[in-house]
């Protein structure tokens, strides 16, 4: 029972970080009608710039090092992404496919300048005291306590897109985009502007997935890759441009990783594959996707 | 328009048939085998994969990223089934039935993607196929019982042809220049059928060839088979040029790779994988002395997009285009 509960809760904080990352790209899709290719990009280089911030930070000894090194991860991601939007994707809107193949084109040069600034050395962020070791859970013992707080991360992100979505006039015009841009353009809203706001947001969450991501397992040369094929099964699954969906997706991705891990550790991997090829075949558009 | 195709076509074929003749004249004799064998044989090899992706896209608007991994089904099969295989898998078969088994599997994997892929299109298809390639990648990585994992099959010689080792750079060259010619212009007759034409229908317009009593998902799917017989071909020449298989060679940057050359040369004609493929071996052989050896990926993600945000169309439209503004005559 112990066991079983462990492999639901690692489910649960793997689910937490591939929503993280795959809402910024749901995001991204659902209003711009782009596929991101370089979204893993935009995980590996906020990454790999929160620690250059974070390690000379953290040898000092400083509390903040890991918050300082979070900032600026997301902060570089959103510039990234803002930047890309701006002086690549904005110009040639509604061209899908070249827009995919700039992202593409666009990842491998980033992938490969950052192994040459790098190396290919792996590197792990240490969380700060206050969100390290473990907490005591009724009926299950310690547990880590950064993967409860990365279910707690995810769920204010959830509850953050939700609220902005559905509460705010930036929202309102994200919503009426994903309807009709045109129209949302003609009722003298600056559509440019608003992709690029959506832009710099879902690369920002690409961002804040990413030091998350290298606090909770190694950062190294590839992992931008895993990620954006996690992105592009989970938001398949759960339905393209839609948040609940993306949710349902992560969590049911994340499960079946871990739960595989624990059948049948060799082939754990291809479960979300088959996952993904199961819900196209009964329902295109995804589990909460529109038709 | 076509005529004019199919001679630019044998123009080219003539030439790629002299050039180790030619490369003999100029170069040294090792560094004229190495241009046959390692930048033209495997430029071509690798173009044929390249035009599978190219096939789809030209005559059936897809822009399917399986191609490589269904052209490595091709090369496990070969390596699993061929006798000399290290590891021996399940062996037992000579080249003469191991090489249709291979093509076969690998037909028969683009009817599965096609089938999976079947009411997909543009992006969506493009995310499916990227992902579904993945998958396939992943299992093949993780399996050790019939692909040997992480480090795969090697010892693939290939076959004696006609008493001719298969080995000996021009004997390679001439097999593969012979398959990619048969294939190119097996293409350019198969979309002048009625199949052909109907799938060049369902891409302008499904709903009025659905219209017109024709069953579209099938073509479709169809076309997909037609592709993996393609890659099919293209993925037992790689896997006998590389003398093996291993996940690494239907990975991501396998894969991505395959696209850019597609895309360099241009989606708008079958040719386009060739002249892509040529161009992008020659990038990967001499990157050592343009930019920097280490730094391959950068230069030719550079040249990628520089082309899609300069010339959609790969170097053909550019080609076209600049025909145009010399004031020559309508572009082909």
């Amino acid at each position: 029972m112990d066991l079983a509960a462990t492999i639901a809760l690692n489910g649960l904080t793997l689910a937490a970080l591939y929503f993280i990352v795959a809402s910024g790209f749901s995001l991204i899709f659902g209003l711009m009608r782009v596929v991101n290719m370089a979204h893993g990009s935009l995980y590996l280089v906020a990454a790999y710039v929160g620690y250059a911030v974070f390690e000379p930070l953290y040898d000092r000894d400083l509390w903040y090092a890991w918050y300082a090194g979070l900032a600026a991860g997301i902060v570089c991601a959103a510039i990234s992404g803002a930047l890309m939007q701006r002086l690549l994707l904005g110009w040639m809107q509604g061209q899908e496919l070249r827009q995919a193949l700039v992202t593409i084109g666009v990842s491998i040069i980033v992938a490969d300048q950052l192994l040459a600034f790098y190396g290919g050395n792996p590197r792990q962020f240490f969380a700060p005291d206050a969100i390290f070791g473990a907490t005591q859970l009724p009926g299950l013992g310690g547990y880590p306590t950064f993967r409860l707080v990365q279910i707690g991360i995810a769920v204010a992100v959830g509850v953050g897109l939700w609220l902005l979505l559905n509460r705010t006039r930036l929202g309102m015009m994200i919503r009426a985009g994903v309807d009709d841009r045109d129209m949302l353009g003609a009722c003298g809203v600056n559509v440019p502007l608003v992709g690029v706001a959506v832009f710099a947001l879902g690369a920002a969450l690409a961002g804040l997935g990413g030091v998350i991501g290298a606090t909770a397992q190694p950062l190294a040369q590839g992992v931008d890759g895993r990620f954006l094929l996690v992105s592009l099964v989970v938001v398949i699954v759960g339905g393209m441009g839609s948040v609940p969906g993306t949710a349902v997706g992560a969590i049911l991705i994340g499960l079946a990783e871990q739960i595989g891990q624990a059948i049948f550790p060799t082939y754990s991997v291809v479960l979300s594959f088959v996952i993904m090829v199961a819900v196209l075949a009964t329902r295109p558009q995804g589990i909460l996707g529109r038709a | 328009m076509h005529s004019r195709v199919l001679l630019w076509s044998a123009l080219g074929l003539a030439l790629l048939l002299v050039m180790p003749w030619l490369l003999l004249q100029a170069l040294p004799q090792n560094q004229a085998q190495f241009w046959t064998a390692n930048i033209l044989g495997r430029g071509i090899v690798f173009g044929i994969i390249a035009m599978s992706l190219t096939f789809l896209a030209t005559y059936g608007g897809f822009i399917s990223l399986a191609q490589m991994m269904v052209a490595g089904v091709a090369g496990y099969t070969l390596a699993i089934f061929v006798d000399g295989a290290v590891p021996r898998i399940a062996g037992g078969l000579g080249y003469g039935l191991a090489i249709p088994l291979a093509i076969l599997a690998a037909t028969v994997m683009g009817l599965i993607v096609g089938a999976i892929a079947v009411r997909t299109r543009d992006i969506y298809l493009l995310m499916i196929t990227l992902a579904l390639a993945m998958g396939i990648f992943r299992f093949i990585e993780t399996n050790i019982a019939w692909f040997n994992g992480y480090e795969g099959i090697r010892n693939v010689v290939g076959p004696d042809v006609f008493g001719f080792d298969f080995r000996n750079a021009y004997v390679f060259y001439y097999i593969a220049l012979g398959t990619a010619g048969a294939l190119y212009f097996g293409v350019l007759y198969l979309v002048r059928t009625p199949f052909g034409l109907v799938l060049q229908g369902i891409r302008d317009n499904p709903r009025r060839v659905a219209a017109l009593g024709y069953a579209v998902g099938p073509h479709r799917i169809a076309a997909f088979g037609v592709a993996g017989f393609i890659a099919g071909c293209g993925g037992v020449l790689a896997t006998i040029y590389n003398i093996g298989i291993s996940p690494g060679s239907i990975g991501l940057g396998a894969t991505v790779n395959v696209l850019i050359m597609s895309v360099i040369g241009g989606l708008g004609h079958p040719i386009g994988a060739f002249v892509g493929s040529l161009v992008f071996t020659f990038f990967d052989t001499f990157s050592a002395s343009i930019y920097d050896r280490e730094r391959f990926n950068t230069l030719i993600g550079v040249v990628f997009l520089v082309i899609v945000l300069l010339s959609p169309d790969g170097l053909l439209g550019a080609g076209a285009r600049l025909r145009k503004m010399l004031g020559g005559r309508d572009a082909p």
